[in-house]
């Protein structure tokens, strides 16, 4: 049977993170799925410390993680708070709609 | 045997005592409702004037603490006396603007008190810990106060694309963290620093990649091409004040990092990240000076405006030496004193219906205002570079620097230092162009209605010392202490 080895985790997260980068850049849809994917990518990065971390034998790694799982938290919240006011104000949360200003 | 829990506290005393006055404020504004924003605001200020003085009179060589995530060195100081002097201006130009809109909040004073320590801690860190929370936290209060007027449809927008850009930005930098971490085995910037001098065959791929990584987080935290594209949106939406505050402190303190990042773990790798400072830098200058001739809302043109000036600091940066981190170092000082000034004006910009952000609406200020378009006037040479202005120093600092690096280094023309000099110069003056045009509408334009009295003395007096500071620059006794301060930050990180 195959063992699960470093690499095979590394790939993963960038899997991972790739998936997140692409669903910032090409979802057109909905706000929600960005805040989805910028979850993803926080989390591959964890995976990626993780590994990191078992394989290193070093502690720092996921010392790491838990700061990143607490600010993410932070982060998820004040995003959709942002994403609260911005939906009273315009009553819709769809990306293309968000062209106020030309970018 | 003792063992002592507690690291050493002392080189964080301005830090720690920022947080507890952040929290001591939070209580005393949840008490006592928004009619205690201006006491608020007037404790933040002194809350960051305090810390100044903590800051300034703690001037010794490279002190570690905290299992060496920690560093004050004179360049950290120097840097987080830009930064307080920059957000304490912020919170007083803010005040008259928030009473006059009646949008008292007393969130914002502790909010930018929040992420000016996040930008303190930003600057001070020696590991990609550290370095991760004090941008986090300096992030997170900054995405709350672009959509601090929570009915603007403008500013909500801008709150949610900086967002969502600056989310991005840290997740990069976070992935290449983690490269970082796991092909050297450390995350204290120190301890990378010496495993990637000790390797006998150069940095592994993973390193290199890792570094980029982080060096595009970064840079979107700087906005410099091609990680601007947030700037003009942010900067127009948000409300004139947290513009004002945007343009200065969250730029130097970004800044401070990556030279932080690119001089102590990365020292040994100069050569693979010279290429992409020079890119960033020449794209800058040239995006900055190109896109803002055709803005016509001056705080769009103000965000333009700062990627350029950016460029311009990175040029410092590329010629990788102790006069180019000096130049850098002074480019901001002045960076700090010409937007201040520019932005007093801003929000001077005030008609009886409401605030206006045209320039076309600046028609006629000479005869209207004379002060305040004498002032604007000489900010927007300054701007320009033009000499014997503050902003044309600035600009000879690192321009000297950069042509000295090529001259005294042949190889090094082979990353077009020469080149990104010439750029640069070239930018400069194409940018002078709508700096130039902003003094012509108005000096020669027909004036239009009158801007209301401006009633804020704060906002008077920082016009008036900032424009002072321009012109006087060119005397010793202003720019003496200045470059003497400069060149001992500089010395701290390349000797």
């Amino acid at each position: 049977m195959m063992e699960i080895g470093l690499a095979h985790y590394l790939t993963v997260a960038a899997i991972l993170f790739s998936i997140g980068i692409f669903g910032i850049f090409m979802n057109r849809k909905n706000v929600i799925v960005i805040l989805m994917s910028v979850e993803l990518i926080l989390l591959s990065v964890n995976i990626n410390f993780v590994a990191f971390s078992s394989y290193l034998n070093d502690m720092g790694g996921q010392i790491f993680t838990m700061f990143i799982l607490t600010v993410a938290a932070g982060e998820a919240a004040i995003g959709l708070a942002i994403l609260v006011i911005y939906y009273r104000n315009r009553g819709s949360i769809a990306v293309e709609d968000i062209h106020l200003m030309k970018g | 045997m003792t063992e002592t829990l507690l690291p050493d506290l002392a080189p964080a005393y301005g830090e720690i005592f920022m947080a507890i006055g952040a929290m001591a404020l939070l209580m005393l504004g949840v008490f006592r409702g928004n009619k205690s924003t201006e006491l608020v605001s007037l404790l933040t200020a002194a809350v960051m004037i305090i810390t100044l003085i903590i800051t300034v009179t703690w001037n010794s060589t490279a002190v570690y603490t905290f299992e060496n995530m920690f560093v004050v060195d004179r360049f950290t100081s120097f840097m987080k006396i830009l930064v307080l002097v920059a957000s304490a201006l912020a919170v007083f130009m803010s005040m008259q603007y928030f009473k006059d809109e009646k949008e008292e909040r007393f969130e914002y004073p502790i909010l930018v008190l929040l992420a000016t320590l996040g930008m303190m801690v930003m600057i001070s860190a020696n590991d990609l810990m550290s370095l991760y929370m004090g941008l986090e936290l300096q992030s997170l209060s900054l995405y709350v106060l672009a959509s601090i007027r929570r009915d603007s449809e403008l500013a909500t927008e801008a709150g949610l694309k900086y967002f969502v850009l600056g989310a991005l930005s840290s997740g990069i930098l976070l992935f290449g963290s983690s490269l970082i971490y796991g092909f050297v085995g450390s995350t204290n910037f120190t301890v990378i620093g010496e495993t990637l001098s000790q390797a006998s065959h150069g940095p592994d791929i993973g390193v290199i990649i890792g570094m980029v990584l982080v060096l595009a987080g970064l840079a979107f935290k700087i906005s410099a091409v091609p990680f601007h594209m947030w700037t003009p949106d942010v900067y127009q939406g948000a409300p004139t004040p947290v513009t004002a505050f945007f343009a200065v402190a969250p730029k130097v303190a970004a800044l401070a990092l990556l030279v932080r990042v690119l001089y102590v773990p990365f020292g040994e790798m100069s050569e693979s990240w010279t290429q992409v400072i020079v890119f960033m830098s020449l794209a800058s200058m040239v995006l900055g000076s190109v896109a803002a001739v055709v803005q016509t809302n001056i705080k769009r043109l103000m965000a333009y405006s700062s990627i350029g000036h950016i460029g311009f600091a990175l040029v410092g940066l590329a010629a990788g030496s102790q006069e180019g981190l000096r130049g850098l170092v002074i480019y901001m000082a002045i960076y700090l004193v010409m937007n201040v000034g520019t932005f007093a004006c801003i929000l001077a910009m005030r008609r009886k219906d409401g605030m206006v952000e045209d320039i076309s609406d600046l028609a006629g200020l000479a005869q209207t205002r004379p002060a305040m378009a004498t002032a604007l006037g000489i900010f927007m040479l300054s701007l320009a570079g033009i000499p014997p202005l503050a902003g044309f120093w600035g600009k000879w600092y690192v321009f000297k620097a950069v042509i000295a690096t090529a001259v005294a280094d042949p190889m090094a023309t082979n990353y077009g230092l020469i080149t990104l000099a010439v750029i640069g110069v070239i930018a400069s003056v194409v940018g002078a162009y709508y700096y130039l045009n902003i003094i012509k509408v108005m000096f020669f334009n027909e004036p239009e209605a009158e801007f209301v009295l401006q009633k804020s003395r704060k906002l008077k007096a920082i016009m008036g010392v900032s424009a002072a500071l321009m012109v006087l620059f060119l005397l010793p006794q202003i720019n003496a202490p200045v470059l003497e301060y400069a060149r001992m930050a500089a010395a701290a990180l390349i000797s």
